[in-house]
């Protein structure tokens, strides 16, 4: 099989796409993975990252900085836009407290999706502060597996308090159809923001 | 995947990796003059396929191996081979200065998207 062209010399620049990301942020459990493996085009996929940090604990008494080595792992999934443009969707590490840190994740994404289980809206306080801050496009998905709609798109904004209004969008993420409109939410909102 | 599991004597089933991943690069957790994302899509060139590869770390043929028909994210290179991240990052330093692979970086790593960046990913979503 061809490589298509992609790797002649001092043309691959052009010929070669352009990859782009969004983040599927949320609590752990909630459906990241399912969402992924909806929309992708190859099953997701799972990477590790090693994390050198300072850490100061607050019961150091000593003040001695300590590094800790933390192991983030998340996963992904591929979709092939165009001939010219490939999307990643990442899923952000579930339990894990500290992906914040890992700035290459989040470091140019288009926009990110909260997804949120509605019987735990608390668990994704911190993604929502997390893009309100860097100013990422995000959307809010309702994810509603079980069939049960237990909260109004009106009654999630109200409780996220968000500061902006992001759009909030029930969901299952295990239809690709549902994942879509979440997506396509985000970047209906993005491109409002974009036109300014 | 675990591609790389299978082939690679770096790594046993049962007691997962046999030295620490950066053995592999060397020590070095970022490549020298170059900088890699996530994203950053690799694909091998084709003056990769007369490498000796004997002479060749495996990792860096698997890689090569890897990218000769689409270009792959660096993301995806490492979770097919099983290695960290900035390992692959560094090992495919080592490719781009062997003019071995060709690198396309992401864009809009800084700036906001255009609308008509948007429009394009809205149209390819669409059409899932």
């Amino acid at each position: 099989m061809e490589s298509a062209g992609y790797s002649q010399q001092g043309g691959s620049q052009l010929a070669m796409p352009t990859a782009l990301k969004i983040l599927i942020a949320g609590g752990f459990g909630v459906g990241k993975t399912t969402m992924i493996g909806s929309v992708s085009e190859v099953p997701p996929l799972e990477t590790e990252e090693y994390m050198t940090q300072a850490s100061v604990g607050v019961d150091d008494l000593a003040q001695i900085p300590e590094k800790t080595t933390t192991t983030v792992a998340m996963d992904f999934g591929r979709i092939t836009l165009d001939t010219e443009h490939v999307l990643y969707l990442f899923g952000t590490p579930g339990q894990e407290r500290f992906w914040f840190m890992w700035d290459d994740l989040a470091a140019g994404a288009l926009g990110a999706v909260v997804l949120t289980d509605p019987r735990r809206l608390a668990d994704s306080f911190a993604s929502v502060d997390f893009f309100e801050q860097r100013q990422i496009p995000f959307a809010i998905g309702i994810n509603c597996f079980y069939g049960r709609r237990e909260c109004t798109a009106e009654e999630v904004n109200a409780a996220l308090n968000l500061r902006n209004p992001a759009p909030v969008v029930m969901c299952d993420v295990r239809e690709r159809e549902s994942s879509k409109r979440v997506l396509l939410a985000l970047l209906e909102s993005a491109k409002t923001v974009a036109i300014g | 995947m675990g591609v790389g599991r299978k082939k690679s004597s770096w790594f046993d089933e049962e007691s997962g990796y046999l030295v620490r991943p950066y053995a592999i690069s060397g020590g070095r957790t970022s490549p020298e003059g170059s900088d890699f994302a996530l994203i950053t899509l690799v694909v091998a060139m084709p003056a990769s396929r007369t490498l000796d590869r004997r002479r060749e770390q495996p990792e860096l043929t698997a890689i090569l191996d890897l990218t000769q028909e689409r270009p792959l994210a660096i993301v995806e290179i490492a979770a097919r081979l099983d290695l960290p991240a900035s390992v692959v990052k560094v090992l495919c330093g080592d490719l781009l200065d062997k003019s071995m692979i060709a690198v396309k970086k992401p864009s809009h790593e800084a700036s906001a998207p255009s609308v008509e960046l948007l429009e394009r990913v809205i149209n390819g979503i669409r059409r899932l």
